[in-house]
């Protein structure tokens, strides 16, 4: 980037900050690839050329400001983040204000909010960053006063001198400081001296979500902006051959009416886009547009065909290998305690409850996005590519997120807004009806997945083997590399087990079929742990061993150890009773280790209940355990919605559930207690908002085995029929 | 299309729509409240619910046309300063992680309270029941309605 749009983007952020005249702005950088990020001021940054990551900055009246690089769809970064540097920095939580940040991975690296990566892919860089602005400052106060640094400290917002109790707030050194160069090494607080980090403080973002203020991506409105949707082939790769819009053209308030094609990973989605001054009218042309579609040329699947297709994948062919140790086969071919399982997941819809929906405006060769946008530095890129623009005639503004859990990653839905804004040289919000947002993908793919295994004589697992079969996400893009292995097929398995087990072997035989897929909160790990922890269930069944004592026994590491001792203990594990059933799945994913334990019992007509769930998460070094809370109360929710309730089915080339009369959610009296605990250790920080999803199915299944002896190997079952 | 009068939150708005509208979009997009919500279209989800005349309804499935002149109450009419105990409760909970459904949500347990202010956990299953939320914050809107009837009674007390 050339230095005029560096001074734009600092222009921009003054103005998005609502920030005036001087200030300390700080940031940091990578010198190098693998190089520890070093901290700059950003007039330095500036007069050598250097794009600093992100920043944070202190006005002549004290004013914090940081740019949230990171999408807030739920999770928590808006109050995360803050806590983070409001701690080191010494200022009141409340005096931090936040702006999102827009796309542009030169400046703040990856923005992808997914695989539970905010706080641990950049906890320590804030940390040292707010570090070395407290310390400017600290320097700046003891000039003034000519004393040593080592004299005064700091203390919400304030440089206090420790033998006069005189004092200067931030604001009054922003000036002073700003002329100081960011110290080469700080000192960072202990964790016992921790004032905000580790508490459960109330999340900023909350008032505006309880009077209705928060602005989400449909809520975005431009001046003369237009709304549109989009009548899409339903099938994935179908094409429009011709549309009549007669009768749509009637419809009060429709004005455009045009075919439109999108990029979806190496597809192109064909539809026919219905353009209006209001969302209602562009619905109701929609709905008497009449389209004849292309369906030539391609197969019509359906869910039956396509299982059928991973149950082959499974018995025999080629398969990508993924991790093996020892002669697993071998080993299993010989053993006297064979035990082999076949486990199945479902496609899934993400059914956010923002349906996708973008705001685009294209003009005079630029284009500017709004919308509830994981990636915004994905989407630029992407477009770029797509609309032929160069990137910085590409600007991305992220919202407020209605949910995203993977979905809200992708950038069909940018670029069909772009490409329907410069067809009518107009803003336009196009807006996914919850039937299109159910329908259109992508989705989380179905898996098959076989297991075999054999334990010893003396009750310890000797072989492990789990082969899988269903899509690979990778292999959908454009020249994609289909004989690379997936490499989240061990997601979830814990790294525990890997030091254990003599003989291991991982495979992945994909299936190769259009259907578009992408992450689902936790991703393979979601669907990878069903098959894993089940089936360690049954190599400790097969072993005679008590469940949770059987796991205890393959972990070598101690950490593993306080997870499930603690777990043993918060649920009652040993003394459960007989009309009980109690399970138990732990997984690791995103870094972060999770145990589960479910309690189940027989309601008076005999049919299965959940009267409990209870979870232990270590996550390592953590900023708010109650964010935490709400993630694995929400994480344990949706993952029992997959397990019991929906699953999204083809037939005919089509998606079959459209909306929630069909495609079901958890509600609140599906809702089992859930008692969590956290685990407090310094180890490195861990995911938050996914690792807790994975167990909970398996943890599930396993109780029901323990309460009935009937071993569910398919999801989703209806709990009601178990 | 049809001039209609709309009384939001004690406020009179006049707008020419097609009478078979939803009141949802004409809430929206003609007199600029975004606080209400589309979720699904077909009254599943609960996004979009509003009081008129004191009930919960879902706005994505009323006509405009039979909405005019009854008194509707969205989101933003319950207090602008977050001063009602139902929103009082929602964040002394810390109940929105999205936030996207809440306003739904916010809605249907201030109707919930005022008819039963000492809600059982049945009589808040079955008002909620009717409302999705995907983040899965249900528990804690089952505690948050709980504070909130604790709230209100303590205010009523002294009164």
């Amino acid at each position: 980037m050339s230095a005029i749009q560096k001074n734009i983007s600092r222009r921009n952020f003054m103005k998005l900050s609502g920030m005036t005249g001087a200030a300390l702005t700080l940031g940091f950088y990578f010198p190098a690839a693998g190089k520890e990020a070093e901290v700059m001021k950003l007039d330095t940054a500036e007069s050598k050329g250097i794009d600093l990551n992100a920043w944070i900055s202190i006005d002549t009246n004290g004013k914090v400001t940081i740019t949230n690089h990171r999408s807030e769809m739920g999770q928590g970064s808006f109050q995360s983040v803050p806590q983070i540097i409001a701690e080191e920095l010494e200022v009141d939580l409340n005096n931090v204000s936040i702006v999102f940040a827009q796309g542009n991975n030169a400046k703040y690296g990856s923005q992808i909010t997914g695989g539970s990566s905010t706080i641990r892919g950049s906890y320590k860089k804030l940390l040292h960053l707010s570090a070395s602005a407290r310390e400017m400052l600290i320097q700046a106060a003891a000039k003034k006063w000519n004393v040593t640094p080592s004299e005064c400290y700091a203390e919400n917002g304030f440089v206090i001198h420790k033998a006069s109790g005189k004092k200067f707030n931030y604001g009054e050194l922003v000036l002073e400081a700003s002329k100081l160069e960011p110290p080469k090494s700080v000192k960072l607080k202990a964790i016992e001296e921790y004032k905000i980090l580790r508490k459960p403080l109330p999340r900023q973002d909350t008032p505006l979500k309880t009077n209705g203020t928060a602005i989400f991506g449909i809520d975005k409105k431009l001046p003369g902006m237009m709304y549109a949707v989009v009548e899409r082939n339903p099938r994935f790769q179908g094409k429009v051959k011709s549309f009549d819009d007669t009768e749509t053209k009637k419809v009060p308030g429709v004005k455009h009416v045009f075919p439109v094609k999108m990029s979806v990973f190496s597809m192109t989605r064909e539809g026919v886009a219905v353009v209006a001054d209001n969302i209602w009218a562009a619905m109701q042309g929609r709905k008497v547009l009449k389209v004849e579609w292309d369906d030539s040329g391609f197969e019509h699947l359906n869910t039956e065909q396509l299982y059928a297709r991973m149950s082959d994948a499974l018995k025999g062919g080629e398969s990508l290998s993924v991790r093996t140790r020892g002669n697993a086969e071998g080993v299993f071919q010989k053993s006297s305690g064979k035990v082999e399982a076949i486990y199945e997941t479902p496609y899934e819809s993400h059914s956010c409850m923002e349906p996708v929906n973008c705001v685009a405006h294209y003009q005079d060769d630029k284009l500017e996005i709004w919308g509830p946008i994981q990636g915004p530095d994905w989407v630029q890129d992407f477009l770029s590519t797509l609309m032929g623009l160069p990137k910085e005639k590409i600007i991305v503004n992220m919202t407020f997120l209605g949910g995203g859990f993977g979905r809200k990653a992708f950038m069909d839905y940018p670029h069909e807004a772009a490409i329907i804004s410069k067809e009518i040289k107009a803003p336009v919000q196009v807006v996914w009806t919850r039937e299109d947002d159910t329908t259109q993908g992508p989705f989380r793919p179905g898996m098959m997945y076989q297991c075999k295994g054999s334990v010893t004589s003396g009750g310890g697992v000797e072989s492990f083997i789990m082969r899988s079969a269903g899509q690979n996400m990778d292999h959908q893009w454009p020249n994609a590399d289909k004989k690379s292995y997936n490499n989240s097929a061990t997601e979830g398995f814990l790294e525990t087990y890997f030091e254990s087990l003599p003989h291991y072997s991982f495979s992945d035989a994909p299936l190769d079929v259009p259907i578009p897929v992408m992450w689902w909160r936790s991703v393979y790990a979601s669907t990878n742990t069903f098959a894993l922890e089940s089936f360690m269930d049954e190599l400790a069944i097969k072993a005679g061993k008590d469940p949770l004592e059987f796991r205890k026994q393959h972990f070598q590491d101690g950490r593993y150890h306080e997870l499930v001792n603690k777990l043993e203990q918060v649920s009652g594990w040993k003394s459960r009773k007989k009309n009980e059933g109690y399970g138990v799945a732990i997984a690791e994913s995103f870094s972060s280790i999770v145990g589960e334990v479910v309690k189940v019992s027989k309601k008076a007509d005999g049919k299965v209940k959940i009267d409990k769930v209870w979870a232990v998460m270590d996550c390592g070094w953590y900023v708010n355990p109650d964010i935490i809370r709400a993630q694995i109360e929400g994480s344990i929710i949706m993952g029992l919605g997959a397990a019991t309730v929906h699953a999204t089915h083809f037939n005919d080339g089509k998606a079959v559930e459209q909306n929630f009369n069909t495609y079901k959610m958890p509600r609140m009296m599906d809702t089992p207690e859930i008692e969590i605990h956290i685990m407090d250790n310094e180890e490195k920080a861990g995911g938050v908002g996914e690792p807790s999803l994975p167990p909970i199915a398996p943890a599930l299944t396993n109780a029901i085995f323990d309460l009935t002896a009937k071993r569910i190997r398919k999801l989703p079952f209806n709990l009601e029929e178990a | 299309m049809a001039s209609l009068t709309l009384k939001i939150n004690n406020q009179s708005h006049t707008i020419d729509v097609d009478p078979k509208m939803p009141l949802l979009w004409a809430i929206r997009d003609f007199v600029g409240l975004t606080g209400t919500k589309y979720g699904c279209g077909i009254a599943q989800c609960g996004a979009c619910t509003v009081h008129m005349g004191g009930i919960p309804v879902r706005s994505c499935s009323i006509p405009v046309s039979a909405a005019a002149n009854k008194d509707i109450v969205t989101i933003e009419g319950l207090s602008a300063d977050n001063s009602h105990p139902v929103q009082q409760a929602w964040i002394a909970e810390q109940v929105p992680q999205c936030g996207y459904c809440q306003s739904g949500q916010i809605m249907a347990a201030t109707a919930l309270l005022k008819k039963t202010p000492n809600p059982t956990d049945k009589d808040i299953d079955n008002a909620m029941q009717g409302h999705i939320c995907r983040c899965g914050t249900y528990p804690r809107i089952r505690k948050a309605i709980k504070t909130a009837s604790q709230l209100m009674n303590q205010k009523a007390s002294v009164k």
